[in-house]
C-alpha cells in the first residue's frame, strides 16, 4: 500500500511538471466543452424550404404561411418549378422541398389517406437529418393544433415526436458525449503514454527489479489519472449545468458507477496499448487510432449510428464509448435509471472484465 | 546471499545469438567485471540476472535462489543500475532518492540516515533540489548509483555505469563502489573500460556472447603471449606497412609512437635485419609490460 502511494505521488509530480499532460487534462475539457457547445453549431437556424403547393386551397396556404411564420423556415429566392421540384435542390437554392399534392384540404377535413411529400438535400448528412426533423416536427405541430383533440388525420403521420431535445440544441447533444470522450482520452491515451514512457526511458527496468508487484506499479501509476479523469468529467458537467443550462435529470451516483466501469475499461485499453509499443509517440498514435477516433466517429457522438453502412453499424458494437454515451445521455437528459440502462451496464461490465483480463495477461514484466 | 551462479546461459534475438552457453560464478563480497566491446552480450547477461528477460536456456541463481521462479525473494537484496540513465528527469535529486527509498520500504529516519550517507559519498547534497535532467553526466550516474544503494542491497548489479562519463567522475564513481564493497556488497559490473577492470577482484572477458577468459586482473594480464615493444617514432602509414610485412610481428599506432607486438618465442634479435630494413634499429625498441587490453585483444583475435 505504501509502495503504491509512492508511485502515485511520483506520477502526480510527472503530471504537474509536464505541460503536455497539464494541457490535455485541464485545458482540453474546457476547450472542448466550448468548442462543441458553441463553435460547432449543428443547429440549423434557417432552413430554406421551398414549397410546391399543388393543392392551392386555403388550407394548404395556411400550412405554408404557418411554416414561414416560424423562425426556422425561410422561402427560397426562386419559385419552385412544379414540373421538376428537385431542380431547386440541385441548384442548392433550397435545403428541402415540401410537396403538397392536391387533396390536402380534403384530408384535413377528414378525408382519405394523404401524404405530404418532402424532398431533402441529403448531400450533408447532418443537415439533412436536421431539416427532415424540423420540417416533420413543424408540420406535425401544425396538424395537431388544427385538429380537434384526439382526432388524427388518416395517412398523415402525426406519431413522430421529438423528445428530450425538442429544440434540437447542439450543446445538449454534444456536452454529455464529451464526458465520454474525455474520460477515454485521459484513461486510455495518457496512461498508455505514461507506461510507455517508463519503458522508453528505462525506468521500468528499475521498477521491475524493485520489490513492487506489477499490479502495484499499475495501480500506483493509474490512480492519479483515474482521479483526474473523474475531475474532468465533473468540469464538463459543471459547464453543462451552469454555462449551457443543461439540466442533470438523473442520478449522480448511477453515473459515477457507470463511469467507473467505463474508466476501468479505458485504463485496460491503455495498458494493452503500452504493452504493444516501445515509445510514447507510437503509444499516442495507437491510442488515438484505436480509442479516440472510433469513439468520436462510431458512437453516435456526432454521427448518428442508424445512418451508417451496416458494416460500420456492426463495428460500433465493439466501441465501449457507444454504450457509455447512451448511459450518460440517458442519465443526464432523460433521468434514466438502472432499469432502462441495464443492458448498457451489462455490456460495459463485459468489456471491462475481458479487457482487464487481457491487459493483465499482456502487461510485460520483461524488457525484451 | 552466498554466490551468484550462471549456468549455460543462452539467448538469441531472432536469429542473432546474443549469449551462447555462458557460465560464471561470483563469490560473496567480491567485485566481478564483465568486460567486452559493444554487442558482446554483456547487457543480455545482466538483464537475465535481473529477470528482465527470459533466457532461451540456462539457469541463474542469486544466493541459491532461482531467478526464473523466485525472483521476488531476491528483489529486496538486489540493487540494479541499468545501462541507460534511468531516473526520472523531471524529479529532483532528493525526490528520486525518496521515491526509490519508498518503493523499497526505506522511509522515515532510516531513509534520512541512508540518504545522508549517500550524499556524503556522492557529494550531491548541494544539488538536492536540482531536477535530475539538469545534472552533469557524472552526477547523474552517481545519483543513479545512490538510488540503487538506498536500500542496502547485498548484491549490486551495474550495466556499463560509467559509459560516457568523464575520467574524473569515473574515478569518483569507482571510489564509491570500492567503499561499498568494503562493507560487504557483492558487485557485478559490465564495462568496456579496461582500467576499471583493474579495480575489480575478478573479471571475465566477454566476446560474441561467449567467455574468452576469466580470472583476477593479474591473471588475465598474464595470459598475454609474446612481447611488446614501444618505438618512439612517428607512426606513418609507410612505416607501419613495412613493419607489418615482417613475419610474427604486428605494428600498431600507440599515441605519437608505435607498438610492436612480437609473437610468442620471438625476440628483437631474431628480426634485427628486417627492422633495420624498415628504417629502425633494435636499440629503438623499448620493452613494454603487456596490459589487460593487450591480452584481451590477443584473445579476441584468436577467436576471429
Amino acid at each position: 500500500m505504501q509502495r503504491i502511494r509512492f508511485i502515485a505521488l511520483k506520477e502526480f509530480y510527472h503530471i504537474m511538471r509536464d505541460m503536455r499532460s497539464l494541457t490535455i487534462i485541464f485545458l482540453m475539457p474546457i476547450m472542448m466543452t466550448f468548442l462543441f457547445g458553441y463553435a460547432i453549431d449543428m443547429d440549423v437556424n434557417e432552413v430554406i424550404l421551398a414549397v410546391a403547393d399543388l393543392d392551392r386551397t386555403a388550407d394548404s396556404r395556411d400550412l405554408v404561411e404557418n411554416l414561414y411564420a416560424s423562425t426556422y423556415f425561410t422561402p427560397p429566392d426562386e419559385q419552385v418549378d412544379f414540373k421538376d421540384p428537385e431542380q431547386i435542390l440541385r441548384s442548392s437554392k433550397a435545403y428541402a422541398v415540401l410537396i403538397i399534392k392536391p387533396g390536402f384540404s380534403e384530408a384535413m377535413k377528414g378525408g382519405e389517406d394523404y401524404q405530404l411529400g418532402l424532398l431533402v438535400d441529403g448531400s450533408d448528412n447532418n443537415l439533412a437529418a436536421a431539416v427532415q426533423n424540423y420540417t416533420t416536427a413543424a408540420v406535425n405541430r401544425y396538424l395537431i393544433n388544427k385538429l380537434p383533440p384526439r382526432m388524427t388525420v388518416p395517412g398523415v403521420r402525426v406519431s413522430y415526436r421529438l423528445m428530450y431535445n425538442p429544440d434540437l440544441e447542439s450543446p445538449r447533444f454534444f456536452v454529455p458525449g464529451l464526458v465520454a470522450i474525455l474520460l477515454l482520452m485521459i484513461s486510455a491515451l495518457l496512461t498508455s503514454i505514461t507506461i510507455a514512457r517508463e519503458r522508453e526511458t528505462g525506468t521500468m527496468e528499475q521498477l521491475l527489479t524493485a520489490p513492487v508487484k506489477p499490479v502495484e506499479i499499475l495501480i500506483g501509476k493509474l490512480m492519479p489519472y483515474t482521479l483526474l479523469a473523474f475531475l474532468d468529467g465533473i468540469i464538463v458537467l459543471v459547464f453543462a449545468r451552469f454555462v449551457f443550462s443543461i439540466p442533470f435529470a438523473g442520478s449522480y451516483l448511477l453515473l459515477l458507477g457507470f463511469g467507473f466501469l467505463y474508466v476501468m475499461t479505458a485504463l485496460s485499453i491503455g495498458i494493452m496499448i503500452s504493452s504493444l509499443v516501445k515509445t510514447q509517440q507510437v503509444a499516442m498514435m495507437l491510442a488515438f487510432v484505436t480509442t479516440m477516433l472510433p469513439s468520436v466517429m462510431l458512437t453516435g457522438f456526432i454521427f448518428a449510428i442508424k445512418n451508417m453502412p451496416v458494416a460500420l453499424q456492426v463495428i460500433t458494437n465493439i466501441v465501449p464509448a457507444k454504450f457509455f454515451l447512451v448511459v450518460i445521455r440517458g442519465i443526464m437528459l432523460k433521468g434514466a435509471g438502472l432499469d432502462v440502462l441495464a443492458m448498457q451496464g451489462v455490456y460495459l461490465l463485459i468489456f471491462m472484465v475481458i479487457l482487464m483480463f487481457i491487459a493483465a495477461k499482456t502487461f510485460r514484466t520483461k524488457v525484451v | 546471499m552466498a554466490t551468484i551462479s550462471v549456468k549455460n546461459l543462452s539467448h538469441a534475438y531472432g536469429s542473432v545469438k546474443a549469449v551462447n552457453d555462458f557460465s560464471f560464478e561470483v563469490d560473496r563480497g567480491i567485485s566481478y567485471a564483465l568486460v567486452g566491446p559493444d554487442g558482446a552480450g554483456k547487457t543480455t547477461i545482466i538483464r537475465a540476472l535481473c529477470n528482465l528477460l527470459t533466457p532461451d536456456a540456462g539457469e541463474i541463481q542469486l544466493g541459491g535462489i532461482d531467478v526464473a521462479t523466485d525472483f521476488d525473494k531476491v528483489k529486496k537484496k538486489l540493487g540494479y543500475m541499468p545501462q541507460t540513465f534511468s531516473l526520472y528527469p523531471d524529479l529532483s535529486v532528493e525526490e528520486n532518492l525518496t521515491f526509490y527509498g519508498g518503493i523499497y520500504g526505506v522511509t522515515g529516519a532510516r531513509y534520512v540516515e541512508k540518504r545522508n550517507t549517500l550524499y556524503e559519498f556522492s557529494r550531491l547534497k548541494p544539488f538536492a533540489d536540482r531536477r535530475a535532467r539538469d545534472l552533469s553526466g557524472g552526477m547523474k550516474q552517481k545519483l543513479a548509483l545512490s538510488c540503487a544503494l538506498i536500500h542496502d542491497p547485498e548484491l549490486l548489479i551495474l550495466d556499463e555505469p560509467t559509459t560516457g562519463v568523464d575520467p574524473l567522475s569515473r574515478r569518483q564513481f569507482w571510489d564509491i563502489l570500492t567503499e561499498f564493497k568494503k562493507q560487504g556488497v557483492t558487485i557485478i559490473v559490465s564495462t568496456p573500460y579496461m582500467d576499471e577492470v583493474a579495480r575489480t577482484d575478478r573479471a571475465c572477458f566477454v566476446f560474441r556472447g561467449g567467455k574468452l577468459a576469466e580470472g583476477t586482473p593479474e591473471e588475465l594480464t598474464r595470459l598475454y603471449q609474446g612481447e611488446i615493444y614501444y618505438v618512439d617514432r612517428l607512426p606513418t602509414t609507410p612505416l607501419l606497412d613495412k613493419l607489418n610485412l615482417i613475419e610474427h610481428v604486428v605494428a600498431r599506432r600507440f599515441g605519437t609512437g608505435l607498438h610492436l607486438y612480437l609473437d610468442m618465442g620471438q625476440h628483437p634479435g631474431d628480426i634485427a635485419t628486417e627492422i633495420t630494413q624498415a628504417g629502425l634499429s633494435v636499440e629503438d625498441l623499448m620493452s613494454v609490460t603487456p596490459d589487460l587490453e593487450d591480452s584481451f585483444i590477443q584473445l579476441m583475435q584468436g577467436q576471429q
